[in-house]
This record gives structure tokens, C-alpha cells and sequence, in this order.
């Protein structure tokens, strides 16, 4: 089935347009095999969004990409299954690939001045990838890549195609990038951190801008953050990422109101409420994420856990399924019994958490 | 303005370069031993000798004659042979364009091989023909040019005759400088492309390096990524978006090649006979002519220090565009 | 993942000539040795792919194979000079062999293994004679713009201010002048100065002049170096400790700035091979009978249609040399070499 044929929908899939099972993805690299990702199983329907929740080095990112295919081949290993509308990717050709980059599934980085070409017209960057992939005249190339402007609400779009990146605003950029990756009405949109390097007053609109476009092409969006608040009214499933595994996924209402890991519940509460006094302090999750190369026995996130018991650091928790969509890795969640006693445990006895992160400095970096 | 002032500042060190550069080109020149009288009139009496010493005035204290030079040059008065008596600034005239020309096409040439390879070894960066190449160039490195200059003289002159090895015919340039040089440029190019290859030659090695650098600097950037993300062909990223960014010092270096490396040729020019600057630089010094050693010189270093401050002013025009797109 | 070198084009506007900056990173990426006009405009700085690098202890193939060369050239040219094993005269003539080259078969070229140049003399007491020539004038040269010109470089890189900006001025105007004429004017100069009775050898004629060619080169990268390191915190530390401007120089700056100096150095050393070879052929340095590398490819380069094996031999050897010195140096800076990151 070629990618390009199907685009207009003709035999729409039976089945999940993404589906992912145990993806793993290491890297060689001079300390060792850095596993980035170690084995992660997610699917997403059409018009759905996903979103990847996790702190710098958790592997979302490279989740991402992974996904996508965007890696480099050498010194790269790369397992498991993606399959799109069918379609296996893992193990082809990058040329094949490049049917389905910009076409089917387009992606949105996370700093929009170094993702914009910065010698190359604005309009060039879009009318390139138009071109690429359909087979129209320059002239109707330029029209389209006018209206798609147009459509992310950039003023003045026919001026700003001959305008280069470096003379537009941060927030206008990450438009233009936006432009650039819906620019052939791709089905799959992946946003990595697309708001982190904006200002915080434009970061709504940009996100607002990709909620509505997502409606009206009916895209599918995989949106990777490490900000727990961007994803709270946006996505429709949540996926926590620790260490390169997933160790919570649920709807959305879900994971806030019922959440089982320790870390999400930890994550949660490292957001900072306005409510909140102006002298609380920040809550952190003391310690740092584990070294990949040579991650540690048992559940990855039992030194910093304020939960964890001698099990956890032994043993690592197999994935529960609770129904409805909501799957978590826990020995002692939240909100159960055996969760409870063991933070009970935790807090009456000397040592809360293993000697070594208590004297570690602060932890999450939101 | 911020510019003008740079502007005035460079101008202002380019003119105290200048001002140092003639005065120690000519005392250098003056070091030189032997009496140029000699060589003019080799059969006359000392008398004679004497006499024409002072017609040159070579019996003048040091900072007159100097002096008398800066004036001179100040005019557009390069002096005049002493042999003969003819202008050097005709002589310069003459031989400056084959020089010139002759750098260009070596740049030229270095580049046609040098941007492909420095392309390719960037994107085959760390992989087996990245390092056989590069190992190559490496050894190539450890020829003299000379003795490319003579081998390729030797192979393709004398035993193949495909090109000649010596003599010259004026190309594009010369009549600007002489309009009575019209051009053939055929033979010019005949004449010119065996010393073009060996100077390039020197240079392929060395700017590929450096392209090879910059472009795998600029294959990491986010922008290549997105590039790729779009489904555009390696090919295309490759030339179409990674060689403009990383290009930059390759051809500010390769631009300044053309000018400074001009009195660097002198063996190249000797060699093959190329009447350039070179070439006559070396007979004046065995001639003993000191003003038009001196001439030749000043012209050279004039050149050199030109090229660099108009080259240093591009960049610091060109910058700030460059620099605040890169800047993230 | 290929390493990321920094693309040296991040400055300030008007905080230095960025374009000389351009400039210098040629040099930066390889040893311009040889490669051009036999007298560099360009000097080498730095020499490598990262093929030689090595990471980790062992020193690889080439390396070792460097070694090798050296030490046989450097033990050749000393028991040459020295007279034992000169494995026949320099200077005796065989009429019978001249011009022939190894391969020829008519009578006469027999017991010359590498045949015999224009004037029917062996070639190879003569090349053996010649590597000691060749490799003196080289050593002494470097060795002569290292003492010279090292130390205004560490002066100025350590010193800044006025100092650095006299001492700067002065190489930037000896580097305008093109390098051959420089070294041409030397020679003739020096060879005028010393008389007839040649109170100077020409060895030491051509040491002198390439050696003060080489000052403002040397003097410009030492100064490079020097100034990196004065700018570290523990140059600082001293001073803070009252300690002398001088004893700071020598005692902090001097030891890290030597081993990046010794690799440039060996590199050099391979470009004053090819210098020596470049001023031969223009008629300037040793004078024959006395052989060296250089005036036996400019003797005989007329000779290259019909006997160019006298060329192609010298050519050879210089390659060889030149080749392993590189490599050596790129092995010793590799080695030594902290990654500043962005200097």
C-alpha cells in the first residue's frame, strides 16, 4: 500500500492508526548501551492526543523520534514494532521512510529558532516540503504555504514568506514550524516541548492554535512535555515515562483523579498551585534519574520513591491493568492499602528513602 | 554609528600596517649586499661606478631615500629599473594579472574538489571512507608542492606533451591592467593549468578539513532534523541546507588565499616559467634592482593587508545578519 | 556520533578581526605542510585526521611505523656524517654511472642500488649525507624560531595589554611580507655579511634565515597557547599568592604550554625540510658538493626527463619524513591536547 495513494482515505485502516509494542531504543556510545527506551507499548486512534509526561531524561524525546524514525542509523539500536495504518517501520529503508516524513506524520520541535533553517526564506521552508511531496507549481506552492500562514494567525502572511526566521518573534516561528509540519495535511503530528522555549503568555495560544487545527484536520497528536499542567486539558490519554518505560498510562480525568504511581503523584505535586501560599515551598522529588547505562535492579524509580520497601528495589513491578485504558507499574501504589501502610512504614522509620538521595540536592527540573 | 567607527578604527590600523610594512621592506631590501652598479655597468671604472650611485642616489642617507620613496610611492611612482631604466610600474602591471589569475584558479580548482568531499566526508562522518580519505589527504599534505610541480611537468609536458610547460598567453584580466594584451584565453588556459592543479593541490587537503568541521557542526542542529522530518533526500539537505550555513569560513579563507598567498607561488612560478610576480621577485633579487624588489614588495604586502581588512570588514558587515539568526 | 568542533564564528562585532580568525582556523585544521609554495604563507598549526587520534593507551600502526622511519633516517644521516658506514663516498664520481638509475641495465649502474645522479656520484652516501644536512638545517632552524620566537610568544599571550599589542603589531607586519623574499633577502644578506672567507656555513646561513622566518609563525601560536593559559584560575591563584609576574610565566604557563608546543614543533620541522628543498631551487642554500635533500632535487631537476629517478628518490625520502613528523605531531598533540572547548 503506497503511503501517498492512501492519503485521501480510500481504505481507511481496521485497527489503531499507531500502535507501538515494546519499542526499545539504545544508543553506543563510549560508557555503554545508554537504553533510552526499554520497551514501550502505546496506540493512538485517529483525532486522538497522546501525551508523554516525563523529566529530562526519561526518554520521551527520544520516544518520540524513535517513533518517527528521525534517529540516526549508526551506533543506534532500535527494536520492537511501530505500525502505522498497518504498516511496520521499524527495519525499513530510510528512503521509504521519507514517503511517510512531512506526508503522513510531521513533527514539531522544541526551539523554534533552531529548528527554522536560518539562511532560507520562511516561504522556502514551507513551499520545500509542499513540493516534496505533491506535485504542484511553484506559484500554487507559495498560495498554499500563504494560506497555511494565514491559518496559524501570523499577520501580514504574503510579507512574512520572503521574510527570514531571525526576523520574526519566538512565537511566530513556532508557527511557522507549525505551518511547515501541517503543510501536507499530515495525519500523525508529534510536538516535542513545543512550548518550553516560549514565553509563558504565548505558550496558550500556540497550544490552542494546535488544539484547533488538530479538530479541524482530525490529526491524531502525540504531545511530549515534561509539564504536567500543558497536557491537563489537551490530551485524551497520558503517559508518565520514567528511566525509558512507561510507569503510568491512563484517560486523562483518569490518571488526575485515580493516579496509582508514586511518581505522577509526585509530579503532580511539583506543580506549584496559585492557591498555594506565596512562602511554600517547591516541592521536589529529591535525587536524579538513573544512570541508563547501568540502570538499576528492580523498579527504576525506588531510590527517589517515598513509597519504596525492600521489594521494590528488588524486584520490578510487573505492568498492572486495571480496565478502562489505565495501566501503571507499582508494587505499593497510591491510594491502596499496602501503599499506604508502606508510606506509613516509610515515615515513622528513621530513614525515609535509601541514605544515598537524602543528602542529594534537588530533583525534579520542571 | 557603531559601524563607522569600526570602519575608521580598521582604516585607521590599515594605514599604520602600510605605513610599517614599506618601512621594513625597505630597510630589509637595503640589507641586501652586493652593489646593483655591478650588474648594470659589470666592465666600468669605479668612477663611473661612483657617478651612478649618486644618479641613483644611493649615496643618500637611509631616511632621505626613504623619503624620497614614500613620496614617490604616495604619487603612483613604483621607481624604475635600474638596469633598465623601464617603470616598475609597468613591470607590475605586466606580471601582477598572472599571478592573480593564476591564485583564482587554484582556488578554483582546490574547491571543486574540496566542497564534495568535505560534504561527503561529513555526512560519512567517523565511517571507513570518512577516514580513508581523510588519510589520504593527510599524506598528500607531506608532498612539496615542488615536486608535484616537477613530476607533473615531467608527465604531462615533456613525456605526454598534452600541456606546455612553460611561457604564458594573457587571459581575462591582463587587459585591464595593459589594454594591449587581448586575450587568448585558450592558450592561456593551457599555460595556467598545470601550476593551478599543483597550488590546488596544497589546498584541497586543507579546506576539505575544514568544510568537513563545519558541516558536521551544522548536521546536528535542529534545523536538519526538521529538514529530514519534512521527507526531503539526504542529497538535498546536504547541499540544499547544511552547505550555506557551514560555508562561510571556507570561503572568507579561500578569498583571502587568493591575495596573501600570491608572493607564495615564486617556486610554482619558477618552475613553470609563469611570468607572475613571483618570477620577477626572484630575478630582482638576484639582480640586485632594490626599488623594484622593494615595489614588488610593497604591492604584495599592500595587497595581502587589503584583501584581509576588506575581507575582516564583510565579515563585520555580514555578522550581525548571520549571527542573530544563529543565535538562539 | 562524530565529535562537535566548534565553529570558531561566534564573537563580538569589532572584538577582533574575525575574518583573521577565519583565517587562522585554516591553519587550525591541518598542518599546512608542504602542501604549499615550499615557504608557507600559512603555518602549520595543527595536523590530523581523527584516524590517528587514539583514545586510550596504545599508540596505533602509524604511529609506531613514524617512529621507525625517524629514528632510521635520523641514525642514517648521524653515521654519514660521522663516516662509518657511509656505504661509499659522496663525492667520488663514476663516470661509467652517471644518470643511470637503478633500473638500467647497460653496463656501469651495477653495485649502485639507487643509481647515481648527473655527475655519476652514488646516491645513497648522498641522500644518506643529505638527511644529515637536510634534518641539521631543519632542527636548527625550528630550534632557533622556538627559542626566539617561542618566547615572544609566551611573553605576549601571558603579558596582554600594551606588550601583547607591540609584540602582535610586529609579527603581523613581518607576516606581510611574503616568506620567500624574506627568506631570500636573509640569505643573501647573510651571505654577503659573511665574506668570502664564508664566516658562515651555509647550513647556518639557511638555519638563520628560515629560523627568522619562522619567529612571527611560531611567535603567533605560542602566543595563542600562552594566552589560554594565563587566563586559567590557577595563574590567578598564583598571583593572589604574590607571586612574580616572571616566576608565573615560567613556572605555570611554561610547562602546559610546552607539549602542544613540541607537537608544532615536529610539524615544523617537516615544513623547514620542504623550505630548505623550496630555497634550493631557487638557487639559495647549501652549495654542492655538499648534498643535501633539497639542492639534489634542484641540481638535477633538469635532468628529470631522462634520469628521474635522482628526483623522484630525494622526493621520496622528504615525503616519507615529512609524512611521519606529521603523524607524530598529530600523535603528541592528540595526547596532550585539552579540550577547551571553544578556544
Amino acid at each position: 500500500m503506497s503511503p501517498s495513494e492512501d492519503r485521501f482515505g480510500d481504505a481507511p485502516y481496521d485497527g489503531p492508526m499507531l500502535e507501538v509494542t515494546d519499542i526499545k531504543t539504545y544508543f553506543e556510545t563510549d560508557r555503554g548501551l545508554v537504553r533510552s527506551v526499554d520497551g514501550v507499548s502505546l496506540t493512538l486512534e485517529r483525532g486522538k492526543t497522546i501525551g508523554i509526561v516525563g523529566e529530562s531524561g526519561s526518554g520521551k524525546t527520544v520516544l518520540s523520534r524513535s517513533i518517527m524514525g528521525l534517529l540516526p542509523k549508526r551506533g543506534v539500536v532500535r527494536e520492537g514494532s511501530v505500525k502505522f495504518e498497518g504498516q511496520e517501520f521499524i527495519g525499513i529503508k530510510p528512503k521509504e521512510m521519507r514517503a511517510f516524513w512531512g506526508a503522513q506524520m510531521s513533527m514539531i520541535f522544541q526551539d523554534p529558532m533552531t529548528s527554522l533553517n536560518p539562511v532560507m526564506k520562511v516561504g522556502n521552508q514551507i513551499t520545500e516540503s509542499i513540493r516534496e511531496h505533491l506535485d504542484v507549481s511553484k506559484s500554487y506552492a507559495m498560495e498554499l504555504a500563504e494560506n497555511l500562514l494565514e491559518s496559524v494567525r501570523i499577520p501580514e502572511p504574503r510579507k512574512r514568506l520572503k521574510e527570514y526566521p531571525h526576523q520574526l518573534s519566538g512565537g511566530m516561528r513556532q508557527r511557522v514550524c507549525i505551518a511547515v509540519a501541517l503543510a501536507c495535511g499530515p495525519k500523525l503530528l508529534f510536538a516535542d516541548e513545543p512550548t518550553t522555549a516560549l514565553d509563558v503568555t504565548v505558550q496558550a495560544q500556540v497550544l490552542d492554535l494546535m488544539a484547533a487545527q488538530q479538530r479541524e484536520r482530525f490529526m491524531a497528536m502525540v504531545l511530549v512535555t515534561h509539564d504536567l499542567g500543558v497536557v491537563a486539558g489537551r490530551a485524551d490519554d497520558i503517559a508518565v515515562m520514567y528511566a525509558g518505560r512507561i510507569v503510568e498510562k491512563a484517560p486523562t480525568a483518569t490518571l488526575f483523579a485515580n493516579m496509582k504511581m508514586p511518581y505522577t503523584e509526585a509530579l503532580l505535586s511539583s506543580i506549584p498551585k496559585l492557591a498555594d501560599d506565596s512562602h511554600t515551598r517547591l516541592a521536589t522529588i529529591p535525587g536524579r534519574p538513573p544512570d541508563l547505562v547501568h540502570p538499576p535492579k528492580g523498579c527504576k524509580f525506588a531510590p527517589r520513591c517515598t513509597y519504596v520497601q525492600d521489594k521494590c528495589l528488588e524486584q520490578e513491578p510487573p505492568l498492572t491493568d486495571l480496565g478502562g485504558g489505565h495501566q501503571y507499574r507499582c508494587w505499593f501504589p497510591v491510594g491502596t492499602p499496602e501503599g499506604a501502610a508502606a508510606l506509613e512504614k516509610n515515615r515513622t522509620s528513621a530513614s525515609p528513602a535509601p541514605a544515598a538521595t537524602a543528602t542529594r540536592p534537588a530533583g525534579v527540573q520542571v | 554609528m557603531e559601524l563607522t567607527k569600526t570602519v575608521a578604527k580598521r582604516l585607521l590600523q590599515l594605514v599604520i600596517v602600510l605605513l610599517f610594512v614599506t618601512m621594513f621592506t625597505f630597510l630589509l631590501i637595503r640589507l641586501l649586499p652586493g652593489d646593483p652598479t655591478t650588474t648594470i655597468i659589470p666592465f666600468g671604472t669605479d668612477a663611473q661606478r661612483a657617478a651612478l650611485r649618486n644618479d641613483l642616489g644611493l649615496n643618500k642617507p637611509i631616511y632621505e631615500q626613504y623619503a624620497d620613496y614614500l613620496t614617490n610611492l604616495l604619487q603612483g611612482d613604483l621607481g624604475k629599473q635600474y638596469n633598465s631604466g623601464r617603470p616598475v610600474i609597468d613591470l607590475v602591471s605586466q606580471s601582477l594579472p598572472v599571478s592573480l589569475q593564476l591564485m583564482i584558479y587554484a582556488q578554483f580548482i582546490a574547491l571543486l574538489f574540496a566542497i564534495p568531499l568535505g560534504i561527503f566526508t561529513a555526512y560519512r562522518a567517523g565511517t571507513r571512507s570518512d577516514k580513508a580519505i581523510n588519510t589520504s589527504a593527510f599524506a598528500l599534505l607531506a608532498l612539496p608542492n615542488f615536486v608535484l610541480a616537477l613530476f607533473l611537468s615531467y608527465f604531462v609536458g615533456a613525456q605526454l606533451k598534452w600541456l606546455p610547460t612553460g611561457g604564458y598567453a594573457p587571459g581575462w584580466m591582463d587587459q585591464f591592467f595593459d589594454s594591449s594584451r587581448s586575450p587568448d584565453l585558450i592558450e592561456h588556459a593551457r599555460y595556467l593549468l598545470l601550476p593551478a592543479i599543483t597550488l590546488a593541490v596544497g589546498q584541497i587537503a586543507v579546506y576539505m578539513r575544514l568544510l568537513r568541521s563545519d558541516m558536521i557542526a551544522t548536521l546536528q542542529e535542529n534545523f536538519i532534523t526538521m529538514a529530514k522530518a519534512k521527507g526531503l533526500s539526504n542529497q538535498r539537505i546536504l547541499w540544499r541546507h547544511a552547505l550555506r550555513p557551514s560555508s562561510l569560513t571556507l570561503l572568507t579563507v579561500a578569498g583571502l588565499n587568493v591575495g596573501t598567498l600570491i608572493g607564495g607561488a615564486v617556486v610554482i612560478e619558477v618552475i613553470y616559467g609563469i611570468p607572475g610576480m613571483g618570477l620577477k621577485i626572484y630575478q630582482a633579487v638576484f639582480s640586485k634592482e632594490y626599488v623594484e624588489l622593494q615595489s614588488y614588495v610593497v604591492v604584495i604586502a599592500v595587497l595581502f593587508v587589503l584583501v584581509n581588512f576588506f575581507v575582516d570588514f564583510l565579515y563585520t558587515v555580514l555578522d550581525p545578519r548571520i549571527r542573530r539568526a544563529r543565535a538562539s | 556520533m562524530p565529535e562537535l568542533p566548534d565553529t570558531g564564528l561566534d564573537d563580538e562585532i569589532g572584538s577582533g578581526p574575525t575574518a583573521t580568525e577565519a583565517f587562522e582556523r585554516e591553519q587550525h585544521e591541518f598542518g599546512g605542510v608542504a602542501g604549499d609554495s615550499g615557504l608557507l604563507q600559512v603555518g602549520a598549526i595543527e595536523a590530523g585526521p581523527a584516524s590517528t587520534r587514539r583514545r586510550g593507551a596504545g599508540l596505533g600502526f602509524g604511529a609506531w611505523a613514524a617512529i621507525g622511519w625517524m629514528g632510521f633516517i635520523v641514525l642514517i644521516a648521524v653515521l654519514a656524517k660521522i663516516g662509518i658506514l657511509t656505504w661509499g663516498d659522496a663525492n667520488e664520481s663514476f663516470a661509467s654511472c652517471a644518470r643511470k638509475g637503478p633500473l638500467a641495465d647497460e653496463g656501469g649502474a651495477k653495485g649502485f642500488l639507487l643509481g647515481c645522479d648527473s655527475n655519476g656520484r652514488d646516491m645513497i652516501p648522498r641522500l644518506a649525507l643529505g638527511a644529515w644536512t637536510s634534518l641539521l638545517v631543519a632542527v636548527g632552524a625550528v630550534t632557533f624560531g622556538f627559542i626566539i620566537g617561542g618566547t615572544l610568544g609566551l611573553i605576549a599571550g601571558f603579558s596582554g595589554g600594551k606588550t601583547d599589542t607591540i609584540l602582535t603589531g610586529m609579527f603581523n607586519v613581518l607576516l606581510s611580507v611574503p616568506v620567500i623574499i624574506m627568506a631570500l633577502a636573509l640569505v643573501a644578506f647573510l651571505q654577503g655579511a659573511s665574506g668570502e672567507e664564508g664566516a658562515l656555513s651555509p647550513e647556518m646561513i639557511l638555519i638563520i634565515a628560515i629560523g627568522v622566518v619562522a619567529i612571527p609563525l611560531i611567535g603567533r601560536i605560542t602566543r595563542a597557547s600562552s594566552l589560554t593559559w594565563a587566563q586559567r584560575e590557577f595563574v590567578l591563584a598564583s598571583r593572589a599568592q604574590g607571586a612574580k609576574s616572571r616566576r608565573i610565566m615560567i613556572r605555570e604557563v611554561l610547562p602546559n604550554v610546552l607539549p602542544a608546543m613540541f607537537s608544532i614543533a615536529l610539524l615544523a620541522i617537516g615544513i623547514a625540510i620542504v623550505a630548505e628543498g623550496a630555497l634550493a631551487i631557487l638557487g639559495v642554500g647549501v652549495r654542492p658538493p655538499t648534498p643535501s635533500w633539497g639542492n639534489m632535487i634542484a641540481l638535477d631537476r633538469g635532468n628529470l626527463f631522462k634520469s628521474p629517478h635522482i628526483v623522484f628518490e630525494a622526493s621520496l625520502l622528504i615525503f616519507f619524513t615529512v609524512l611521519s613528523l606529521n603523524l607524530l605531531g598529530d600523535v603528541v598533540r592528540a595526547r596532550f591536547d585539552v579540550r577547551e572547548g571553544g578556544l
